[in-house]
């Protein structure tokens, strides 16, 4: 059996304070967070089969339409899953979730007066295959207004949740697209404490994997948690 | 100047949003893309232990209820064991138990409640025993990466008090993780509030 998973090097994420994110203020713990030692409780969790998945469930461009495609840029995001020790993660669940392209969210919530697409819900999922490989189709979605100062604005982004192997690789994040002008304006890519960071979730354009006359194609790959080839051995001798 | 190890990076996260009910919700946030809300189901009825209700609200530094919250529970069935292929005993769980449950407080109160069974004792490190308890994991706007806590039960005083995970934590700050029985049902209640910050900050952990 695989042993502990490395430990998350927590000066690498955001920290949950982070002032100029003005929300973090009241939502942020202020005390250290407790380490504990991993237990199966840690190192397990759910797993998913393609039974639960449909066949649309990954094409944004189709699985809301009604009378057509949703309106704007059509693109593939595509990459890998792998692990900190480089190896792909299969069966991982990826769940997306994005604002259409004229920045508004299918979301009760939402207010901004860009329209809702009737063709677009902006909701997507999909397992990693043997390879750790995964591809969404969808449109751009386009950056929008938030209330965090008086004229701020998010880049064009894409969330991202993904479910790995054990509960304890847990991970949601968002991906931008190269030469958006806004994610270096932007509050909450600023909460990213290091530039190289910032880097990884800037999703390059791959004409390479573009579909001619279709769709522009995005690369983001994606790294979960790795763990040590065997168990940390810190048991008695004989038991 | 060293070598480099071949070791890659995390990828770094970034907080879940207020939208993130599309996502993990879908059902939650009027979209219906078919099927059952992921997660709805921790237990199916009829699978094996005593089933309980957890009931609880998700609190800011403020005290003022966060009403965009998703919080995802994982947890061993009545005997302990994960339906995982790392547990040695998963082919023994019951059909139906999943173990894994997507909870969503509501819109407007901000309070949650799920229905589950309550898990046995769960195999510790060294031999040991771990007391009863639910691995939860909790994300919102303004939440720059996900945080974890465990929920253990108030009524279970003896393995409470060996568990070797709890007595990691400083005695005054443990009750923050005890769910307290409210109602006795059926099924019965449990109390559990999760205060984000404030004087009784709940005890999150980094695993």
């Amino acid at each position: 059996m695989p042993g502990d998973f490395y430990p998350r090097d927590r000066a690498w994420h955001p920290p949950a304070l982070a002032p100029a994110y003005k929300t973090s203020l009241a939502r942020a713990p202020r005390r250290p967070l407790v380490a504990l030692g991993q237990t199966l409780s840690e190192t397990t969790g759910p797993v998913f089969g393609p039974s639960g998945i449909g066949p649309l469930d990954h094409d944004l461009l189709r699985n809301h339409a009604g009378d057509g495609p949703p309106i704007g840029e059509r693109i593939l995001v595509h990459g890998r899953v792998l692990d900190e020790n480089a190896r792909p993660v299969a069966g991982a669940l990826i769940e997306v979730w994005q604002a259409n392209a004229g920045g508004r969210y299918r979301h009760v919530n939402d207010g901004y007066l860009a329209p809702l697409d009737p063709n677009f819900g902006g909701w997507g999922r999909t397992l990693t295959d043997a390879e750790g490989a995964y591809v969404f189709r969808t449109v751009r979605p386009g950056p929008y207004p938030w209330p965090n100062g008086v004229n701020s604005w998010r880049p064009a982004h894409i969330h991202f949740s993904l479910l790995g192997h054990a509960f304890c690789q847990r991970l949601i994040t968002q991906m931008y697209f190269e030469g958006d002008p806004l994610v270096p304006r932007c509050a909450i890519v600023n909460t990213l404490p290091d530039p190289a960071a910032v880097e990884r979730l800037v999703a390059p354009l791959d004409l390479n994997a573009a579909e001619p006359f279709d769709a522009l194609a995005y690369r983001f790959d994606i790294v979960l948690r790795g763990r040590r080839a065997t168990p940390f051995e810190n048991r008695p001798e004989g038991s | 100047m060293a070598g480099r190890l071949p070791y890659l990076k995390e990828t770094p996260a970034q907080t879940a949003g207020p939208y993130v009910h599309i996502g993990l919700a879908p059902a939650t946030a009027g979209l219906q893309p078919g099927g059952p809300q992921p997660g709805a189901e921790i237990a199916a009825p009829g699978v094996s232990g005593r089933r309980i209700r957890i009931e609880g609200t998700v609190l800011d530094a403020d005290g003022a209820p966060v009403r965009d919250a998703v919080i995802e529970v994982w947890q061993a069935d009545a005997a302990g064991r994960y339906p995982h292929p790392e547990d040695p005993r998963a082919h023994e769980v019951e059909p139906g138990f999943n173990g894994w449950g997507r909870v969503v407080p509501d819109l407007a109160s901000g309070r949650f409640a799920f229905e589950t069974i309550k898990p046995g004792p769960i195999p510790g490190p060294n031999g040991g025993s771990q007391a009863p308890h639910l691995t939860l994991w909790l994300v919102a706007r303004g939440i720059n990466i996900g945080l974890h806590t465990r929920l253990c039960f108030a009524d279970e005083d003896a393995a409470n008090a060996a568990c070797p995970v709890l007595a990691r934590i400083e005695p005054h700050r443990r009750p923050t993780l005890l769910a307290a029985p409210e109602q006795p049902g059926p099924p019965p209640v449990y109390r559990f509030d999760i205060h984000l910050a404030g004087p009784a900050e709940t005890v999150f952990l980094d695993i």
